[in-house]
């Protein structure tokens, strides 16, 4: 047991290793990474935006290049929560408290994001009444106020 | 080493905490958890919104202006810097928790500082932001004629554009979705709330540590609670800045 270092009843051990420089260049390394990670990101929106000033991009590539973003976005949240938050330095019983809850997320997005898509099609075809007619800029001209 | 204790200890021999941490930073872990899924609601309600929608605005028109630089076409600019100002402080906050592990009350007091100056300057960079979409108006067709509208709870410019329609040479659209201006206030305000709650947190941890009391107590582990909540806010902007401006 490490009970030497211990400030309080409920640590058994400490995780924070005493070596000054392996933190320290830990930390340094993540912030490099969170910095790159965010310039890709930011090197896509302005793509995307360029994408859009030349004319209608292909929608397929706009949505894959939207989905490595969120994919980078997640791996930014992995690395504040793992090294800058110490999650993963914590006693996996905890770690797992906190993440296993959160898988509650997948289905909150899915249904909800889907619950919205399906409102789209219900403003598009008048609550079903009918067909469903493609998302275009003459369609908004097209619709009527009421169902705005 | 810790990894060794951790495969012999028994930890739900009863005695000790099975989860190796205090009582506060357990229940700040919580906290933090369900502001999770509080965050977690609200841009998902903004997603529901945006994909019943035909039309939403895009950021890159909506946001992009710096401070003094007038009408500047800089998509991401604004949002960039502030986002870094995020990350730095997010970084200095874990080198104050870094020097309370090691008992260096100068070193968590520098940084603490600097955490705090990280702070401000993002509130700063917001309540511009805000003012700027306020009170910024901007061309869009209301009841059939060209009106200059800023981004409000209630009204939103940013529409789409109507061919043939021109106010001072530049093309102007219809009013855009009301939502828009509801959900951008209400979810970075509602983060700007956190940073500023962060702050003020962050500046009593600083007395504290000025005034010895981490000292007398013989460990920094407020400070450390207070970075985990720091850290947090800087978890939701990532999301925030996701959401509202890069998709």
């Amino acid at each position: 047991m490490f009970e030497s270092n211990t400030h309080s009843p409920e640590v058994t051990f400490h995780h924070a290793p005493t070596d000054n420089d392996t933190q320290i260049k830990k930390i340094v390394k993540t912030t490099i990474i969170l910095s790159v990670i965010t310039l890709i990101e930011l090197g896509l929106g302005l793509l995307m935006y360029f994408m859009h000033q030349s004319g209608e991009p292909n929608p397929f590539l706009v949505l894959f290049i939207k989905g490595v973003i969120v994919i980078l976005s997640l791996a930014k949240a992995f690395f504040i929560v793992g090294v800058f938050m110490h999650l993963g330095d914590e006693v996996k019983n905890l770690t797992m408290t906190i993440i296993v809850p959160l898988m509650l997320f997948i289905w909150f997005i899915a249904a909800f994001l889907i619950d919205g898509n399906s409102w789209l099609n219900y403003r598009n075809t008048r609550g079903g009444s009918i067909k469903y007619i493609e998302k275009s800029a003459e369609h908004i001209e097209a619709k009527k106020p009421g169902i705005e | 080493m810790a990894t060794a204790a951790h495969a012999e200890t028994k930890w739900w021999g009863g005695g000790r905490s099975p989860f190796n941490v205090e009582y506060g930073k357990l229940m700040m872990w919580y906290f933090l958890m369900s502001d999770t899924f509080t965050f977690g609601a609200f841009l998902i309600s903004y997603g529901t919104i945006r994909f019943s929608q035909n039309f939403w605005p895009d950021p890159n028109h909506v946001f992009n202006s710096l401070p003094f630089l007038g009408h500047a076409n800089l998509p991401l600019a604004f949002v960039s810097l502030m986002t870094f100002i995020l990350i730095i402080s997010s970084v200095t906050m874990v080198l104050a928790v870094h020097a309370g592990h090691h008992m260096d009350k100068k070193g968590v007091i520098k940084w603490m500082a600097w955490t705090i100056v990280g702070g401000f300057a993002f509130l700063g960079c917001q309540a511009w932001e805000w003012t700027h979409l306020i009170t910024g108006e901007h061309a869009a067709i209301v009841d059939g004629q060209v009106k200059l509208i800023g981004t409000t709870l209630s009204q939103n410019p940013w529409g789409p554009i109507v061919p043939g329609v021109l106010h001072d040479g530049m093309q102007v659209g219809k009013t855009g979705p009301v939502a828009f201006g509801g959900y951008f206030f209400g979810i970075t305000g509602f983060h700007g709330f956190h940073v500023f709650s962060g702050v003020v947190i962050n500046i009593i941890m600083l007395i504290m540590a000025m005034n010895n009391k981490f000292e007398e107590r013989g460990h920094y582990n407020m400070i450390e609670k207070a970075g985990l909540y720091w850290h947090f806010v800087d978890l939701v902007w990532v999301f925030v800045f996701l959401c509202f401006y890069l998709i």
